[in-house]
């Protein structure tokens, strides 16, 4: 029996695939974090990866997230690539003392003697039932650090293109992989397509009202676009894929256009990138602006783990539908 | 060779040195480094008083053996992490002193270009990598450094530089797991003090035996008179000549006193002034001194030209330090990203 061609590839693979193309690229790169090795990664991602590369280079550390994350700034200081996964961004905290004081702010402490090219890997996001202590969002919080860049790969080929130029960067870059895309499959991208971790990417063109999303929501917002659609709305998506630097200028480009704007976040609402990017509108397109700024947030309460509840705690398809009608609505 | 009053370090020291000329002249440098270390401090406390150094500032006088032992220790290729208390550090790993003035006065020609102040001393050249302000977060960097030697199959030691008050935190707990447990050349010099700022030893730690509980992450581990020059330096140089040898890391601990508050605000409510006093009686500056003196190893001419040498020096640092430009409000956010990008 022959197998036939693999056409398609799933989110998880097609991250594991820039990690092997980066460990083949350059012999400085190396993966370490909880369970990454002989595990396979808490996530799968990794599976595979030791027996190619050697526990030297996949390197499974303890349940020490300060301690690995700084051993990744040290690393990188010392000519070293790593790339560090840590199992969700509630864990992340443990390492925030390293995120936060180190690793952003080591190069404008010492007058620009040093920098860190260090890149950091975590799971986000809700939907899983896994409860409060492993589901939340916080890479907008992440965001708010100067001295971080911040990439939420939406897409199979941000998963698959992402990590290279992210690993080029010679400062520290926040990769978060909503847990909600492991098992997404799409077309297999082509490799040699690098991705510019500088820029969002308008998935979808349109004219009334833009809908502006990231990771986990860029689905549910495709989705509205396409419900919107059948009711003669055309809706602009935008994936804002890096919170940091915000990309302004694609931002304010489409909003000049449709004159409407839905921010779709699945970060609480109190604080979040999406307040950051409503202020900057109304900052800077506050008289293009034909209606009031929507958000679609996660409801301010922990993550619960009852599905129901869950569910009405996350931004959805249909809060997204609902938020770009009424900006519609609104004439001027 | 002449055994009358020499010491066992000094008998150690003379048979991987040589003669007694030698280790004269050895240990000579190091009272010499100590001397300059103590007057560069001082002179920091008056400039703090005159306004010309703000911030936290916090100086080691008393701890003088520790900076001198230890890095006398280290080659070039080595790496540091050290802490807040890093002046003499700084001084002893061969930082120019106009520069540390220069940065502690906020100027653009201090070695983190007026941006870090005294906490936060960085020499990319000299592989002094800061000057760290959270206590303990300088350590698991300290590991990446050394996991870096490791990788890179390099020669290198990562000399860590922390304090009683950080052997409480979790991050050295992490730090002495991965390192003992990934086997790198990492050597955990622990500056005990005796206070956590204002807490002392025996207030912050259930079982004050330091180097008895960083032996049980599995490391070669042990303690040593921090206001003994000659006992830092021989123990440090062991140290670290087992980090390169086998690529291990291992804990030393140097016990050792800070005779003035643990900052420029710090009123020193917290500890006795017998307790200061007692330990002012072991000054590593005045103990190296009265051996030398015993051994003929040193004159009041020599000690006089040393205090005119080092006052002339850290004049003119001064002098530099005062003249240099500040930097540019425009540059505010130069190095929060790097400069030079592309293929890295």
């Amino acid at each position: 029996m022959t197998a036939t061609p693999q056409t398609e590839i799933m989110y998880r693979e097609a991250m594991r695939e820039a990690i092997r193309e980066a460990m083949q690229r350059d012999d400085r790169v190396f993966l370490m974090g909880e369970d990454v090795g002989r595990y396979g990664g808490s996530f799968g991602v990794s599976m595979g990866l030791l027996e190619q590369f050697g526990p030297e280079r996949i390197r499974d550390t303890p349940l020490s997230e300060s301690g690995f994350v700084g051993a990744g700034i040290g690393a990188a200081i010392a000519g070293m690539r790593p790339i560090v996964e840590i199992m969700t961004v509630n864990f992340s905290l443990l390492a925030l003392d390293q995120i936060l004081n180190n690793a952003a702010t080591l190069s404008h402490m010492s007058g620009g003697q040093i920098n860190v090219p260090l890149v950091i890997r975590m799971t986000t996001g809700g939907g899983r039932q896994l409860g409060a202590q492993h589901s939340h969002s916080l890479e907008g919080w992440y965001a708010h650090i100067p001295g971080l860049r911040i990439l939420t790969p939406a897409t199979i080929e941000d998963a698959r293109g992402m990590l290279w130029p992210a690993l080029q960067d010679p400062d520290p870059v926040l990769i978060f992989e909503h847990g909600s895309l492991y098992n997404v499959a799409a077309a297999i991208p082509d490799p040699s397509i690098a991705v510019d971790i500088s820029r969002a990417a308008v998935r979808r063109a349109g004219t009334d009202v833009t809908v502006m999303a990231y990771g986990g929501t860029l689905a549910k917002a495709l989705a509205a676009a396409n419900e919107l659609a059948e009711q003669g709305i055309s809706v602009e998506v935008i994936d804002l894929r890096v919170l940091r630097p915000l990309d302004d200028e694609t931002i304010l480009a489409s909003v000049r256009k449709t004159h409407r704007a839905v921010i779709a976040d699945e970060g609480w609402r109190s604080g979040s990138i999406s307040a950051e990017i409503a202020a900057r509108l109304v900052e800077h397109a506050f008289y293009d602006l034909d209606a009031p700024i929507e958000r679609v947030c996660s409801v301010e309460v922990p993550m619960p783990y009852a599905q129901h509840l869950e569910q009405a705690a996350l931004p959805q398809q249909s809060d997204i539908v609902a938020a770009a009608l009424r900006t519609v609505s609104v004439h001027a | 060779m002449t055994t009358t009053n020499v010491t066992p370090a000094e008998v150690w020291s003379e048979a991987v040195n040589g003669s007694r000329d030698d280790v004269l002249i050895f240990q000579r440098d190091l009272l010499r480094e100590m001397l300059r270390i103590r007057r560069f401090e001082e002179k920091c406390a008056e400039l703090y008083s005159a306004g010309k150094i703000r911030g936290f500032m916090h100086l080691c006088v008393g701890e003088e053996a520790t900076a001198v032992g230890v890095f006398h220790s280290l080659s070039p290729l080595d790496a540091v992490v050290s802490t807040y208390r890093e002046h003499g550090h700084a001084l002893a790993r061969g930082i120019d002193m106009s520069v540390l003035l220069a940065e502690m006065f906020g100027k653009q020609a201090g070695c983190s270009r007026g941006r870090g102040g005294s906490m936060h001393l960085f020499s990319a050249d000299l592989r002094f990598y800061g000057g760290h302000a959270i206590v303990g977060g300088g350590l698991p960097v300290a590991v990446g450094l050394a996991l870096a030697e490791h990788m890179q199959g390099s020669d290198g030691v990562v000399a860590c530089l922390f304090g009683d008050g950080a052997f409480a935190e979790g991050e050295f707990h992490e730090s002495a797991n991965l390192a003992a447990l990934w086997k790198l050349p990492l050597v955990f010099f622990c500056e005990n003090n005796l206070y956590a700022m204002g807490t002392s030893l025996a207030r912050e730690h259930a079982e004050t035996d330091l180097a008895m509980r960083a032996a049980s992450y599995g490391m070669v581990s042990w303690s040593v008179d921090g206001m003994d020059v000659l006992a830092v330096e021989e123990a440090a140089r062991r140290a670290v000549e087992y980090a390169r040898d086998s690529g291990e890391p291992c804990f030393l601990e140097l016990r050792t006193y800070r005779f003035r508050a643990h900052s420029m605000y710090d009123p020193d409510r917290y500890r006795d002034k017998a307790e200061i006093a007692h330990w002012r009686e072991r000054d590593p500056i005045t103990t190296l001194t009265e051996q030398l003196r015993q051994r003929q190893g040193i004159e009041d001419q020599d000690l006089r030209q040393w205090e005119q040498e080092i006052a002339e020096e850290i004049k003119a640092a001064i002098k530099v330090a005062d003249s240099a430009p500040t930097e540019p409000v425009e540059d505010l956010t130069r190095f929060l990203y790097t400069e030079a990008r592309g293929e890295q």
